[in-house]
């Protein structure tokens, strides 16, 4: 047997998966595609004397347009959004980067309240929610809360969350622009980023209206570049922008290193993407 | 604690008592059931060599518990074919020589066979990109890529 031993439950409801969580005392862990917590069981780097498997709890899984918002349910897997119309016309950043989420057999189980409750910082789904300012839905034994993307992500592999609470939902404001790219490189197709960007922009003549930027796979947590997106709307749009742009973006990050890339490379990769991913939201007719 | 599994593998149905809750598919597979088609490779999801179809996805059998698949519908290399009569895919990697030690071929075919129902699998690059999950130490992955290409383009003059 690779992981040590636990004792499992199965609810079919919310309640019952917070009650689970609330009497394991802090032992307890939630299982929901297991693609990311199976490996550290397997490696019994995680022991939790419980398992609670959300995977049986349907209402958790749906994906709905909630007036100019996207509902996700935390239990849909990355497939279902790989695949969804709606995803593909209202977040189609978040559509062109599904096939960067890891591979297909792992897409059919991973789950979108899964991966960003596990908080890689190289992973799409986490950096996806920061750069659409998602809202998540977290419930605990006291009821349920909203959390802003932007204060869920604490650290590496690190998230705000309470031992007994489950992320249950996340909420996607719709972005009303004209172009946008998602530019990822890693060192095998569907691996975790080395570096990876995310733009959108709203044209407005020959400037920028309104921008969104987000990077990750070079600090602890993906991160949402403000600071760019203000700079962005006072600049004029020429043959220059994707080079001015891809300036702003290294200037304002100071990229990680580890055994997969140097410093030094990843901060390099940042430049290059954020100069194509700039190009291309430009080239779209809007 | 102990649970009953219940599940229909290749076609035949299964009721194991007993199973402890961590146990993987993968060794529920390989140990409780003796099907030792799929292969265990690095049991932590990152080499696709125990990939097998739950309800029609593929998924790694080394990340799921076999108590999760109670109730499920499993496929596994032994379900695909025989060895007097291969499936469509499987003939194709024998044509194109697409395996040598044989050690990653059943993920690489069950991994095959989602792929080519689920993408068009129009150009090389998607066939790569689709097989990127899986871990092959001999070939090089050309002649794996080849067979899937000459799959994938069967499909397409049946459906035309």
């Amino acid at each position: 047997m690779k992981p040590a031993k636990f004792d499992y439950i199965a609810p079919t409801t919310v309640d019952a998966a917070i009650e689970a969580l609330s009497t394991a005392n802090g032992e307890g862990k939630v299982l929901a595609g297991g693609q990311s917590l199976l490996p550290l069981l397997n490696f019994r780097m995680a022991r939790p004397a419980v398992l609670v498997d959300l995977n049986g709890i349907k209402e958790l899984s749906f994906i709905k347009l909630r007036g100019d918002r996207i509902a996700i349910g935390a239990l849909t897997r990355h497939r279902e959004i790989e695949q969804s119309p709606l995803i593909a016309s209202k977040l189609p950043v978040m559509a062109a980067a599904m096939r960067h989420v890891a591979h297909l057999a792992i897409r059919n189980r991973g789950t979108i309240g899964g991966s960003v409750s596990h908080a890689d910082p190289a992973a799409e789904l986490p950096m996806l929610s920061l750069f659409y300012d998602a809202t998540l839905s977290v419930q605990g034994p006291s009821g349920r809360r909203s959390v802003a993307a932007e204060d869920f992500f604490v650290d590496a592999l690190t998230n705000c969350l309470e031992p007994d609470e489950i992320v249950v939902e996340l909420e996607f404001p719709v972005l009303q622009h004209s172009g946008w790219a998602f530019e990822e490189v890693a060192r095998r197709f569907g691996d975790f980023a080395l570096a990876s960007v995310a733009v959108s922009v709203r044209r407005k003549s020959s400037t920028i209206d309104d921008a969104r930027v987000a990077v990750m796979g070079v600090a602890d947590t993906p991160l949402r570049l403000r600071q760019v997106e203000g700079k962005l709307t006072s600049i004029a749009i020429d043959g220059q922008t994707p080079d001015r742009f891809a300036e702003l973006v290294t200037s304002c990050v100071s990229a990680n290193g580890d055994l997969h890339a140097s410093a030094e490379y990843r901060q390099h990769l940042l430049g290059q993407l954020a100069k194509r991913a700039m190009q291309a939201s430009l080239a779209a007719k809007g | 604690m102990t649970a009953t599994v219940s599940v229909t593998v290749n076609g035949t149905k299964y009721d194991e008592s007993d199973v402890e809750p961590r146990l993987l598919l993968s060794d529920f597979l390989r140990e409780t059931l003796g099907l030792t088609g799929t292969h265990v490779g690095c049991e932590h999801g990152v080499c696709g060599a125990c990939t097998v179809l739950v309800n029609g996805d593929s998924v790694r059998s080394c990340l799921m518990l076999a108590v999760q698949a109670n109730g499920a519908e499993i496929t596994t290399v032994e379900g695909l074919g025989t060895p007097d009569v291969l499936n469509e895919l499987q003939a194709q990697f024998r044509e194109h020589h697409g395996l040598q030690c044989g050690f990653c071929t059943p993920g690489m075919l069950i991994t095959g066979e989602d792929l080519l129902r689920k993408y068009p699998l129009a150009t090389d690059d998607e066939i790569r990109e689709g097989l990127s999950g899986n871990l092959c130490r001999c070939t090089g992955y050309q002649n794996i890529v080849a067979a899937i290409r000459s799959a994938a383009a069967m499909r397409a003059e049946k459906t035309s």
